[in-house]
């Protein structure tokens, strides 16, 4: 318990992504199976344990240290977790010595009635580390900024696999994972897949260069509507029925509408969108779908949910993949014949003779919720990962907006001593209001420049944050990019950017010829 | 009897002894002032008369010129002067260097002030020594039972690991530069790390200040003397507000570590961008908060700068007589 309290520990400090996975890989690589298992069960959120409510936790401080001081503390510290490891007596319960794994069995072995003597135990028996670690763990949800996807690719890293060739695997296999580190290591096989409808590794694209794009053959290229919709596959295997994220997380608990709707054997890939009667809906509605643990029959009829497919990888048991996309393409269209449904619809190709001929088509989508092409060489393999040269995104050209810098805040990491988080805003009847945020999009020496801006020209602080200038004729103009517009009621100009990033700094600009809170308003969907 | 508010009450100004018509701690220029230790928001210039032990009154003149005051009054530590019928004595705080507690008794009442102050060793100062008093004014800058410090050699050996783990990276310690920088430096070097220490520039003239006061801080380089690569894998003590300033910049993919009570609470250290959070203070965490009031067990107790509610809440449920004193100007200390 030691060993993964000190992980957790240093993760949680760690701002840095390859320091992160340098910690993990580390960590797998010293602490033996099954301990490293179930740690990194902890850190994907498979890991079952008994859990410990709030409730009882605050019951058992409370008995060792006064109410009132309990309450000051946690308003200071604002973490249940880390309060009650920092306020709890040191004292000498037993099995300080406890492993992750042992203290998991043990855990899971205690009867309800005998749960709180044994926690009390430990948190005695433990240091204010082990503390913190163990009620993380039993209350759910670590939030040390470690996605599964990150603790997945630190497994990768102990041999020469990569993300993908886990991800393929990952949904058939369970805690502690023994056969997965043995096979990342070189030191044992494969994991065979005995999960019925696995998941198989997505095919993802390049963004298409248009430098590049003068030396590829438009006749060798099928092109498609890319949505903005979320990735999914979808697959069916007898009795079993299963969507997966891109990444190969199993979603079909929040999409019991879609799951339903699979009536065919074999596995598509597609846009996950909300439809309703034919028509695609903003992507905000489709948020209101993720993430759910149960969903409503309500939120189903008002949020009803669809794919519009892709490709085909698996028709019945025969596996497609090898074959070129045109001739899946082509099985895909017979599919559809036998599955067109309000929940599946097919993706249409765009014909086209020549580049100039697709961009003019590029500028036009047919539909908001469009954003932009898919090229595909006719004679693509599916490949997983992201291969250079079978797959193009060619993305509509962004949103431009002129606005306002308002106020800055410094960054994280490596950008801890640079103010590159940004707030800026647009004219509404005379008055900036802020529109949205964006840290990136900059060059370093962009960075350097605006950072001087805002340390030379801040007139006002709140904690981290510096409010700058931004005056009709002094203050400094942002070009903004952004994939879409979305209203929202959270935010007080009533609508909020998707992908917004700095695209260029415009010095020579006034700000009182930024843009007006009309200009963003026109270029929300129409509902 | 005379009743304590009478010898010691809370003003704009700071804590005033009317029947010695002087104020300790003042927080504006005042005509007398008593002064518990160097620290800034304590320190103030202008006064026109300073009682303050030798070590504080240099410091100050380190920080503010010679001519910080109209004139001074060096006091030894223990030493009783009188004034219009009130006795000042100043007695060891184990803050930082110089600093003192200043007890007051007029009419046979003894008042002491704690100012800042802590119990464990530091080898930068003289060791809190407890007074007997009937109104002991403490400071609560930690006063919450979380803010409990660990052993400080284990803190240094903590950067000493992360050295070992991460030898081609500079270490940037922030701490402040008055105490704490000199004090995690004797404490490197008590763990017997020799190597040359690099410093910013805003902690140069209080080094020094403290090696003529005879505390030995081993070699140090400041860092504008070296180039950038001479600073991987070494420590660097600079001041908390150098960390994420564009003074860092000067070194390449550094750990950051600070040293402060503070770093006990993760948010905090978050908020810093600290990777490598030290938890050394120069203040009484809460054991030591409530264990000098139960050993000392006066009358009462004020409660001054810091957590005063908690504090105040804890003495109430040991039956003692308690209250905050509310008394503006001091900072919370956030770079302690």
């Amino acid at each position: 318990m030691k060993r993964f309290a000190l992980l957790l520990d240093q993760l949680a400090y760690e701002s840095q992504r390859n320091e992160k996975i340098r910690l993990l890989t580390t960590h797998f690589q010293e602490v033996p199976d099954p301990d490293r298992g179930y740690a990194l069960a902890a850190l994907t959120g498979t890991l079952d344990i008994a859990h410990a409510k709030p409730a009882l936790l605050r019951g058992l401080i409370e008995e060792r240290v006064d109410p009132v001081l309990f309450r000051m503390s946690y308003d200071y510290v604002g973490d249940m977790a880390e309060t009650i490891s920092l306020l709890w007596p040191d004292g000498d319960g037993d099995d300080a010595g406890l492993s992750l794994s042992e203290m998991i069995t043990a855990l899971n072995a205690t009867s309800k009635a005998h749960m709180p003597a044994r926690i009390a135990n430990w948190l005695s028996a433990l240091d204010t580390t082990g503390r913190w670690a163990l009620i993380k763990l039993m209350t759910g949800g670590l939030r040390i900024g470690v996605s599964a996807r990150l603790a997945k690719t630190a497994v990768a890293k102990l041999g020469a696999l990569k993300i993908n060739d886990i991800e393929e695997v990952w949904t058939g296999l369970e805690p502690p994972y023994e056969s997965l580190f043995a096979w990342a290591e070189g030191a044992g096989a494969k994991p065979a897949i005995d999960r019925a409808a696995p998941f198989r590794p997505v095919m993802l694209a390049h963004p298409l260069d248009e430098k590049d794009q003068e030396k590829l053959e438009a006749s060798d290229f099928l092109a498609e509507w890319k949505w903005d919709g979320i990735r999914v596959q979808a697959a069916g295997d007898g009795d079993t029925k299963r969507l997966y994220s891109r990444t190969g997380e199993d979603i079909s608990h929040s999409f019991p509408d879609v799951l339903d709707a699979i009536q065919f054997e074999g596995a598509i890939d597609g846009e996950l969108l909300i439809v309703r009667e034919g028509t695609v809906a903003p992507f905000a509605d489709l948020q209101k779908r993720l993430n759910r643990k149960r969903v409503t029959g309500a939120l189903m009829e008002s949020h009803p949910a669809g794919i519009i497919a892709y490709d085909l990888l698996l028709d019945g048991a025969h596996d497609l993949r090898p074959l070129p996309f045109e001739e899946r393409r082509r099985r895909l269209e017979g599919w559809y014949q036998r599955n067109a449904s309000d929940r599946f619809m097919l993706s249409t190709l765009v014909p086209f003779d020549t580049w100039d001929d697709l961009a003019a088509q590029r500028t036009a989508p047919a539909d908001t919720g469009i954003e932009g092409l898919m090229l595909k060489r006719r004679d693509s393999i599916y490949e997983p990962g992201r291969p250079k040269g079978p797959w193009f995104k060619w993305k509509r050209d962004p949103y431009l907006i002129d606005a306002v810098l308002m106020r800055a805040q410094r960054g994280h990491g490596k950008r801890s001593s640079y103010y590159s988080d940004y707030t800026f805003g647009v004219w509404d009847d005379g008055v900036l209001v802020p529109v949205g945020k964006a840290y990136f999009g900059f060059t370093d020496e962009e960075l350097k420049k605006i950072d001087k801006f805002v340390r030379e020209r801040t007139v006002d602080r709140y904690g981290p944050v510096r409010e700058v200038v931004h005056e009709p004729d002094d203050g400094l103009v942002l070009e903004v990019a952004f994939e879409g517009l979305n209203e929202s009621t959270r935010h007080k100009s009533g609508v909020a950017m998707r992908f917004p990033r700095i695209s260029q700094l415009r010095w020579d600009k006034p700000p009182h010829e930024a843009d007006t809170i009309e200009t963003l308003r026109a270029l929300l969907p129409k509902s | 009897m005379v009743h304590p508010s009478e010898i010691l009450r809370p003003t704009d100004a700071g804590l005033y002894c009317p029947p010695g018509d002087f104020y300790v701690d003042p927080v504006r220029a005042v005509d007398r002032a008593v002064i518990t230790h160097g620290h800034g928001d304590h320190a103030r210039a202008g006064h026109s008369h300073v009682l303050a032990t030798q070590e504080t009154l240099a410091i100050m003149a380190e920080r503010y010129g010679e001519d910080f005051a109209g004139n001074v009054q060096p006091a030894a530590l223990n030493e009783t002067i009188s004034h219009n019928g009130v006795d000042i004595s100043l007695h060891p705080a184990g803050h930082v260097l110089g600093s003192a507690q200043a007890a007051i008794t007029y009419k046979g009442c003894r008042l002491v002030v704690s100012g800042d102050y802590k119990r464990r060793a530091d080898a930068t100062c003289a060791r809190f020594e407890p007074v007997a008093c009937d109104v002991f004014i403490t400071e609560a800058t930690f006063g919450l039972p979380v803010f409990r410090h660990p052993d400080d050699a284990d803190e240094i050996a903590k950067l000493l690991q992360s050295l070992k783990t991460f030898p081609d990276r500079p270490h940037l310690v922030g701490a402040y530069a008055l105490g704490k920088a000199q004090r995690v430096l004797t404490l490197i070097r008590a763990a017997g790390y020799d190597d040359p220490i690099y410093y910013h520039g805003a902690v140069a003239k209080l080094n020094a200040l403290y090696q003529r006061h005879g505390i030995d801080l081993g070699t140090l380089i400041p860092v504008a003397e070296v180039e950038p690569e001479t600073l991987n894998g070494k420590i660097i003590i600079a001041p908390p507000s150098a960390l994420s300033d564009r003074w860092s910049r000067r070194t390449e993919n550094p750990v950051t570590a600070f040293a402060s009570g503070w770093m006990r609470v993760r948010a905090r250290a978050r908020q810093r961008g600290v990777s490598l959070p030290l938890i050394i203070s120069d203040h009484a965490d809460w054991d030591e908060l409530t264990t000098t009031i139960e050993e000392l067990h006066p009358e009462e107790v004020w409660v001054t700068h810091g957590r005063e509610d908690a504090l105040v809440h804890w003495a109430h449920s040991k039956g003692m007589n308690a209250q905050p004193l509310s008394i503006v100007g001091y900072d919370d200390d956030a770079d302690e």
